[in-house]
């Protein structure tokens, strides 16, 4: 029991680990001479996997029944991607304006 | 036949059954935290429209601001562990050192607010408000203020929950499933920021 608890620990500090890591690569990214574009797709990339991180260890969803994330995770995941609808119309306003 | 219907019946939506095998706070929870997911990407996807739509979107942070964010990450990332271990204290039933953990979240928690508030003052002093900027784009602050301050609110609400979680916990009101829950908002918080901080602040650093 306490030898299972210790492992935990290490797993959730390992994790903390890895969360601070990723923080300090995006900081170096943004300083680096990249298109906005590269720099916002890895930037989100690296974020999503930070949110998988404390989604699937923090939150615990990882050791839930897959019942409840397969609830969770397609529904939120499809309404974001409803809203990435108003992206065109950004494009066409930045044209406009140029 | 008859039998295989009165089976399904049994196993999973019959009543009495739990398909989820959670308990009902934290399936609230969930589903809470489900549709504030989708408040902040309106939040998130309003800011990058506006961002995408404008030629001359201003880059008001410099060095130091971009240090005091990362700092403000850093704060909200250690919270969000002590209240892991909080969580994992009050499974094992001890309480005390629970509530401590609480506190070790809450002042996590509190230094986040006190960095946010103070970048906003020197943002105001410099002339970024709501309703204008000397860069000419008063979108910029709408959508900086509204995005970040509805963060900040529910970081003091998560501030105001973890403070009576852990009174009701020492007082054995309540139980470690309720601190579970609580945590799992706590966890929300973190991770909206981990958007904020690379869409709002690393992509608009002055280089």
């Amino acid at each position: 029991m306490s030898s299972d608890h210790d492992n935990n620990n290490k797993l959730i500090m390992m994790v903390w680990s890895a969360l601070l890591i990723l923080t300090v690569v995006e900081v170096l990214l943004a300083y680096q001479s990249l298109s906005v574009t590269l720099m916002l797709g890895l930037l989100l990339l690296l974020s999503f996997g930070k949110t998988g991180l404390i989604v699937a260890y923090f939150m615990h969803l990882r050791y839930e029944r897959s019942s409840l994330v397969l609830t969770i995770i397609p529904a939120v995941a499809f309404c974001i991607a409803m809203m990435f609808i108003v992206f065109p119309d950004g494009l066409r306003l930045l044209e406009f304006r140029q | 036949m008859a039998e295989v219907v009165s089976d399904t019946r049994v196993s999973a939506w019959g009543g009495g059954g739990s398909p989820y095998a959670v308990s009902s706070n934290k399936l609230g929870m969930w589903l809470f935290l489900m549709s504030d997911t989708l408040t902040f990407t309106a939040f998130l996807i309003a800011y990058s429209y506006l961002r995408l739509s404008n030629v001359e979107w201003p880059r008001p942070f410099g060095g130091f601001n971009i240090f005091m964010a990362t700092v403000m990450t850093f704060c909200l990332l250690s919270s969000s562990l002590t209240m892991v271990l909080a969580v994992a204290a009050a499974k094992r039933q001890e309480m005390r050192r629970a509530v401590i953990w609480i506190m070790a979240t809450i002042t996590g928690g509190l230094l986040f607010m006190i960095l946010h508030i103070n970048e906003w003052l020197e943002l105001i002093h410099e002339g970024v408000t709501p309703f204008g900027n000397p860069w000419g784009v008063p979108l910029f602050g709408a959508s900086f203020f509204t995005l970040t301050g509805l963060h900040m609110t529910h970081v003091t609400g998560g501030v105001v929950y973890l403070a009576i979680v852990a009174y009701g916990l020492g007082k054995g009101k309540y139980n470690a499933d309720d601190v579970e829950v609580s945590g799992l908002y706590w966890h929300f918080v973190d991770l909206v920021w981990m958007f904020i901080f690379p869409m709002v602040y690393l992509l608009s650093n002055q280089m």
